[in-house]
């Protein structure tokens, strides 16, 4: 689960984690007076979507508008404010579509002396959580990582005792911090790796991380991703999710138990497991199709979940045909092969449909299907059921 | 031959009074008696709080230790739910188990990295989590995949994904080839055992002639098991990895399969196996093919 800039700063603030100064506007006369409360002499408007570049990026609606804007008064953050709320900012991470911004986050302006970059991650290799550091901040980490990887530090520390003290400093020092900011990298770093622990993060990134004038380590930015399978134990967590930053589809999926991710193809597949439905996508592709999306149903679906999971593959317009691809372990074709008839009726398919089934009960789930009469096209195994999808489509 | 379960094996179920911890063992253990009659495989569970009672003919014990000492097992099945399952792992470990098999799905990565510090000083073996578990067919299984697709033989299966390596097994089958053992080492971004241990097990075991191994998108241990390929494993080995058409960023079901910051995805590791002699099918449909064609190299 991902949550805004603002959001991430509250969390940060209240763990010891420096932050500049930042007031929420939902609108034009909030952002005006949330300047005031700053009380200047600059502040900036930043748009707060979950998709990063938005410095760079402008609104679909009036390309001359960035999507951080850095104003002198009360009356420029209301002008910029009007401009932005409602509207859609597309950056490099947001697509094309770009996204629409409900909220702003209007901040102090800090006097920057050095612009540094700081990301948390697990390192399966490692087997824990690894700090990284460059000195090139405001750039993409990736590109750094590709053109001066000797930019690039990293700083693995153990997941119960923390960042120690000389760790930090080891960093400081490897990234020419002056003495005062040592002293403050000291207490920021170790806080920070301790906040990623504690929230169950699987990614922050501060990017800038800032060196004030005044050699204070600070962050301008915060990027969190949480651990979906650990938020049982953050309910404070789960209160700031954006149901709006994310695909309708994905969440009603979600929220019945299935594993859905929509993609930009016309077959919609069908598979219980995540291995087998990645591979399934594969083979379409391979076959000369495009996959539609990633659908998961899990080894003990029921039937209510097969039927919402058709529902919610034929709900996307660009389906044309699907694809089921079913190994019955625990789950058991004539499962599949019920719900599938029972979407027939209730849900309708106006598209051809490919079914491939092996695994348990599988004699009497192809009894069925051919009991049905329904215009259902099996197939033998893997790739015979993607030629026969893929053909299905009549290109 | 085989690795990892044998003969001597005798199971415990750590949640056995759950739904799908009972199910689970009644399944085990009726495939344990088709293969193994009259010998008691599977010999009971552990649910604190439920010691002293039964459940199936299953003793239900209060303590991993406990239900080791009376049993005489070796082995635990977890099915414990997420937020006790790392727990429970190290309850098994420091109860001594030769091999602990976690099935539960969902368990948080913080709570596993704490899991594999406290292996660091055990001598148990842990396989999973997220996974389908052990199967040595003809012998036991040790996990949610159904028995009836395996057949004895000489192939080992080392596989990231639970349906896959069913589909795996069953191609492997329709070319005439049985497993010697297929484990799922599960599809978390941090677990108990890699590629690479079962493939010194294997490249080790008399009983096992090729290696299949099936890989995911996200991080490098293919990349890794590929080098150790090249150096130490003389038997044929080909591979499978899924996610050739996933999207950047996106989390393709696993915890672990998602491809991030240019790393991690399936044309990189395709590339690493195929240049240390793998050979890798490009389709799911031809696992049983591509092994097939490893063994007369």
């Amino acid at each position: 689960m991902k949550i805004h800039e603002y959001q991430a700063k509250q969390l940060f603030r209240a763990a010891g984690v420096a932050v500049p100064q930042g007031i929420v506007a939902k609108t034009a006369d909030e952002a005006g007076q949330a300047f005031a409360t700053l009380g200047g002499p600059i502040a900036v408007v930043k748009s707060q979507i979950h998709a990063g570049g938005r410095g760079k990026g402008t609104f679909k609606e009036l390309p001359a508008q960035r999507g951080v804007v850095l104003v002198k008064s009360a009356a420029e953050a209301a002008e910029n404010a009007k401009r932005m709320l409602g509207q859609t900012l597309v950056t490099i991470q947001t697509g094309e579509e770009g996204k629409v911004v409900n909220t702003l986050f209007v901040e102090q302006g800090v006097k920057i002396a050095r612009e540094l970059y700081l990301g948390i991650v697990v390192d399966r290799e490692v087997g824990g959580p690894v700090l990284i550091m460059s000195s090139e901040g405001g750039m993409e980490i990736e590109e750094v990582a590709k053109h001066s990887p000797e930019k690039i530090l990293s700083e693995p520390f153990d997941a119960v005792a923390g960042l120690y003290p000389y760790q930090a400093r080891k960093l400081a020092y490897a990234l020419g911090l002056d003495a005062t900011a040592v002293r403050s990298a000291e207490k920021f770093l170790p806080q920070i790796c301790r906040f990623f622990v504690n929230y169950d993060c699987s990614m922050v990134e501060i990017n800038p991380l800032i060196i004030t004038e005044d050699s204070q380590m600070m962050a301008l930015d915060g990027k969190v991703t949480f651990d979906d399978n650990a938020l049982f134990r953050h309910k404070d967590v789960v209160a700031l999710r954006d149901l709006s930053e994310e695909d309708p589809s994905e969440v009603k999926a979600a929220d019945t138990g299935l594993s859905y991710v929509k993609l930009n193809g016309n077959i919609g597949c069908l598979v219980n497991g995540a291995g087998l439905a990645m591979s399934t996508m594969d083979l379409i592709k391979i076959h000369g199709g495009e996959p539609a999306n990633f659908l998961d149903v899990g080894g003990g679906a029921n039937e209510q979940q097969v039927t919402e999971a058709f529902r919610i593959i034929l709900a996307d317009k660009n389906v044309k045909a699907v694809l089921v691809n079913i190994f019955g372990g625990i789950m058991k074709c004539d499962v599949i092969v019920s719900a599938l008839l029972n979407a027939y009726e209730k849900v309708g398919f106006n598209v051809p449909l490919v079914v491939r089934l092996e695994g348990t009960n599988v004699e009497k789930a192809r009894e069925m299907l051919k009991a049905s009469g329904r215009p259902i096209i099996s197939a033998s195994d893997l790739t015979d059921a993607a030629q026969k999808v893929v053909k299905s489509l009549g290109i | 031959m085989s690795i990892l379960v044998s003969r001597s094996t005798r199971v415990i179920t750590q949640g056995i009074t759950g739904t799908s911890g009972l199910f689970h063992s009644q399944q085990c253990r009726a495939y344990a008696a088709e293969c193994q009659p009259g010998v008691d495989v599977f010999v009971g569970g552990v649910t604190p709080g439920k010691g002293g009672t039964s459940v199936d003919g299953f003793a239900v014990f209060n303590s991993v230790i406990e239900a080791r000492e009376k049993t005489g097992a070796n082995t635990s099945m977890v099915f414990v739910p997420p937020p006790f399952c790392a727990d429970a792992i190290l309850e098994a470990a420091d109860a001594g188990m030769d091999l602990i098999v976690a099935i539960t799905e969902g368990i948080p990565v913080m709570d596993m990295l704490r899991v594999r510090r406290g292996l660091e000083s055990s001598r148990s073996r842990l396989i999973g989590p997220n996974c389908p578990g052990v199967i040595t067919p003809g012998v036991a299984k040790i996990g949610i995949m159904p028995g009836y697709i395996h057949t004895p033989g000489t192939i080992g299966i080392i596989s990231k994904s639970g349906t896959l390596t069913y589909e795996a097994a069953w191609q492997l089958g329709r070319v005439g080839l049985g497993q010697s053992t297929a484990i799922g080492i599960g599809g978390d971004p941090i677990n108990g055992t890699d590629y690479i241990d079962l493939l010194e097990m294997f490249q080790n075991d008399p009983g096992t002639e090729g290696i299949l191994m099936i890989g995911e998108i996200g991080g490098s241990a293919e990349q890794l098991a590929a080098e150790y390929i090249k150096s130490y494993v003389k038997k044929p080995v080909a591979g499978f990895i899924a996610g050739q058409t996933a999207p950047p960023g996106k989390r393709m079901g696993h915890a672990g399969a998602i491809i991030s910051g240019g790393g991690g995805g399936a044309a990189e590791k395709m590339e690493a196996l195929r240049a240390v002699g793998v050979i890798v099918s490009a389709s799911p449909g031809g696992m049983g093919d591509a092994m097939k064609q490893a063994l007369k190299k």
